[in-house]
């Protein structure tokens, strides 16, 4: 089912935890909140579960308003971040509980109730083990008991917070696929709130990027990775650089020097750079370029990564070259130039109007030569 | 350089000891305080309880315990209990639910208020109830003109009680609901199971077992409770004595063995008790400890 989410505001006592939060969420669609810990990311989910009450705003399941219904009256499927099972049921309690508690009229019959949850229990590869008590079973499998037990009241949408967050890397690797799998089999519209960027980017169809209580940027995961809208999912959605940089005639330059990229139709003024750091190419004889200093080199799998000193007053800019290319440049000076950047204007330059989220500003964007 | 420097014998062993392992001697001087005290403070006292009991024979502790006065005491005990344990366990759980799953103003406040029967002398609570419905209270000419007994009769001795053992079952509730949170009933709720539901089939379950302790606790006291009750209580023979007023009664009247018989049975209600709490321990021991990690 579509949900809609519109002109969001959420108050904890004085503190907004969302403020005016819009977001479509396509039927069937897989999405994925992504925001630092406090980003309201969480709120955002439970506010659309109905286990919170909007301070404003309301929230739409298909063309009903469903602010104005209970949890119950929803008709949700809940997966908490520590799985909330009951303790004292078994498996097989646990997943029928939904159907269990309701009322005769529209309760199945208890041969009914039964052949559906060992039908999830199926689904989600439990089969055999539902006489177990949640306490029996090891992290993975209570998270796919509780992701069974939210899908056995047929869900409107289904909503995972922090599903992955409490398993180990190689379980959360395999359960990750696993989740993709019954979504693309059963094709519920499913919301899930991550931390973790490598996840959403994986998994999600689209993703919602959120910060300090509003959505920064939403779209596919090739979208928020190669086009940034602002310098907060730049620094937050994989590596990158940032150094300040003046334009100048639009030309872009690092303290006293040009570094050999255009920004025309930008107008002068101070600005920030950013690039990734494996969108760069290395320049034989500055004429135009960043150089610095290599302070550190790693090895990491298939890459090396550089850290360069560009001078005291900037930070220090960690590039990526292939191990043959790194070893071949002995030298402690390193000249390169951004392939793939980005300049975000300064807060309070009133000189540049702000860039629409529809319109990744792409005449900045340029690729190597 | 990893030198054993402790006295004990295992001093040539070549094997570093873990951090926490106690000597041999310092082990046995543990258990052996530990075990000293008991027996000094807890078995040694109620052994002369059964032995002063059966002085002079079984004959005469069943006759002691024949006696109409003695056999009200007993009775009254246990209606006193019977009211007030059920009434403060349904006290306890609401205010234990109310202070673990929800923020409201002033809730420090009642988590503080509901220790205050265990800071304020029993003596001071009984007086309390006799300031409140005494024939000098602002009540008391209502109380008179409707005929309504509460103090020196069943009310007054329930109200005492009720008072005194308030903090039990809430005092053991509280930690335990706040530990579990509030997510099991939001599962439950968001599976659309009704509050009654959610209370019935998932936090019932879930603080039964804490729900038990605390009862038992709170019967204990309710039997054994003391300073309250003789204040409200009036010492009217066969009538408002209970069980420890009796014993008290039965031994400034130099009526050891009547007075011990009594005694003993009032220890043999809370032995049952503690032997019941442990068999269920044991015959539950594994849910027990499902119920409290996951």
């Amino acid at each position: 089912m579509e949900v809609r989410v519109q002109n969001i505001r959420k108050e904890f006592g004085r503190f907004p935890a969302l403020d005016d939060v819009s977001l479509d969420i396509r039927s069937g669609e897989l999405i994925a909140l992504l925001g630092p810990s406090g980003s309201g990311k969480t709120t955002l989910l439970r506010l659309i579960a109905g286990l919170e009450s909007p301070t404003d705003g309301t929230i739409f399941f298909g063309a009903e308003d469903a602010s104005r219904k209970s949890v119950q009256q929803r008709n949700i499927g809940f997966v908490f971040q520590h799985y909330a099972l009951f303790r004292h049921m078994t498996v097989l309690d646990n997943v029928s509980f939904g159907l269990k508690v309701r009322p005769s009229s529209r309760r199945p019959p208890a041969a009914e109730i039964r052949r559906r949850a060992l039908d999830l229990l199926e689904l989600v590869q439990l089969s055999g083990l539902e006489k177990r008590y949640p306490a029996q079973l090891s992290g993975g499998q209570r998270q796919r008991v509780a992701l069974a037990r939210a899908m056995a009241v047929e869900p409107n949408v289904l909503l995972l917070d922090e599903p992955f967050g409490a398993l180990d890397a190689q379980v959360r690797k395999e359960l990750r696929k696993w989740l993709r799998e019954i979504h693309d089999r059963t094709g519920h519209t499913t919301v899930f709130v991550t931390h973790d960027q490598e996840e959403a980017l994986e998994l999600a169809d689209r993703v919602v990027v959120m910060s300090k209580g509003a959505i920064e940027q939403v779209g596919t995961p090739d979208e928020i990775y190669d086009h940034p809208v602002s310098p907060f999912v730049y620094g937050f959605i994989g590596q990158s650089n940032c150094i300040d940089v003046t334009l100048s005639s639009g030309e872009i330059w690092f303290e006293d020097r040009p570094i050999g990229l255009r920004a025309a139709s930008e107008p002068d003024g101070a600005a920030t750079l950013y690039f990734r750091p494996h969108d760069i190419e290395l320049i034989d004889g500055c004429g135009g370029c960043l150089a610095g200093l290599v302070t550190a080199s790693r090895r990491v799998a298939g890459t090396r990564h550089l850290e360069l000193d560009l001078g005291k007053a900037h930070p220090p800019v960690e590039i990526e070259l292939p191990p043959e290319r790194a070893s071949s440049t002995d030298h402690t000076r390193i000249a390169f130039r951004p392939t793939k950047w980005k300049l975000f204007r300064k807060e309070g330059d009133v000189a540049v109007a702000p860039r629409q989220v529809e319109a990744p500003a792409t005449e900045l964007v340029r690729t190597g030569t | 350089m990893a030198l054993d420097t402790s006295p004990a014998p295992s001093a040539s062993s070549k094997l570093v000891k873990a951090a926490t392992s106690e000597t041999r001697i310092a082990r046995l001087t543990l258990i052996m305080v530990a075990l000293g005290f008991v027996a000094l403070f807890l078995l040694l006292p109620l052994a002369t309880v059964f032995i002063e009991a059966f002085r002079k024979g079984p004959a005469e502790f069943a006759t002691a315990l024949r006696d109409p006065e003695t056999f009200s005491a007993i009775r009254l005990t246990l209606i006193v209990a019977a009211i007030s344990v059920p009434l403060n366990l349904v006290f306890g759980v609401a205010a234990a639910w109310a202070i673990a799953k929800f923020e409201f103003k002033g809730k420090a406040f009642l988590t503080t208020l509901i220790d205050l029967p265990f800071s304020v002398s029993p003596v001071i609570s009984g007086l309390v109830f006799v300031l409140i419905f005494g024939a000098n209270s602002a009540l008391g000419p209502f109380l008179q003109k409707y005929g309504i007994h509460i103090l020196f009769a069943v009310p007054g001795l329930v109200l005492a009680t009720v008072f005194v053992t308030f903090p039990f079952v809430a005092r053991e509730l509280i930690p335990l609901m706040q530990e579990q949170g509030t997510s099991d009933e939001e599962a439950a709720l968001s599976l659309g199971a009704t509050g009654w539901q959610t209370f019935w089939h998932v936090t019932l379950p879930n603080i039964k077992w804490g729900l038990l302790y605390g009862v038992l606790l709170c019967n204990a006291r309710a039997m054994g409770e003391f300073g309250a009750v003789s204040v409200v209580s009036g010492h009217i023979r066969g009538q408002t004595n209970t069980m420890p007023l009796q014993v008290e009664i039965l031994y400034n009247e130099y009526n050891f063995v009547a007075a011990f018989a009594v005694a003993a049975v009032l220890a043999l209600l809370a032995l049952v008790t503690l032997v019941l709490k442990t068999a269920l321990e044991l015959r539950y021991s594994d849910e027990i400890a499902a119920s409290r990690r996951h």
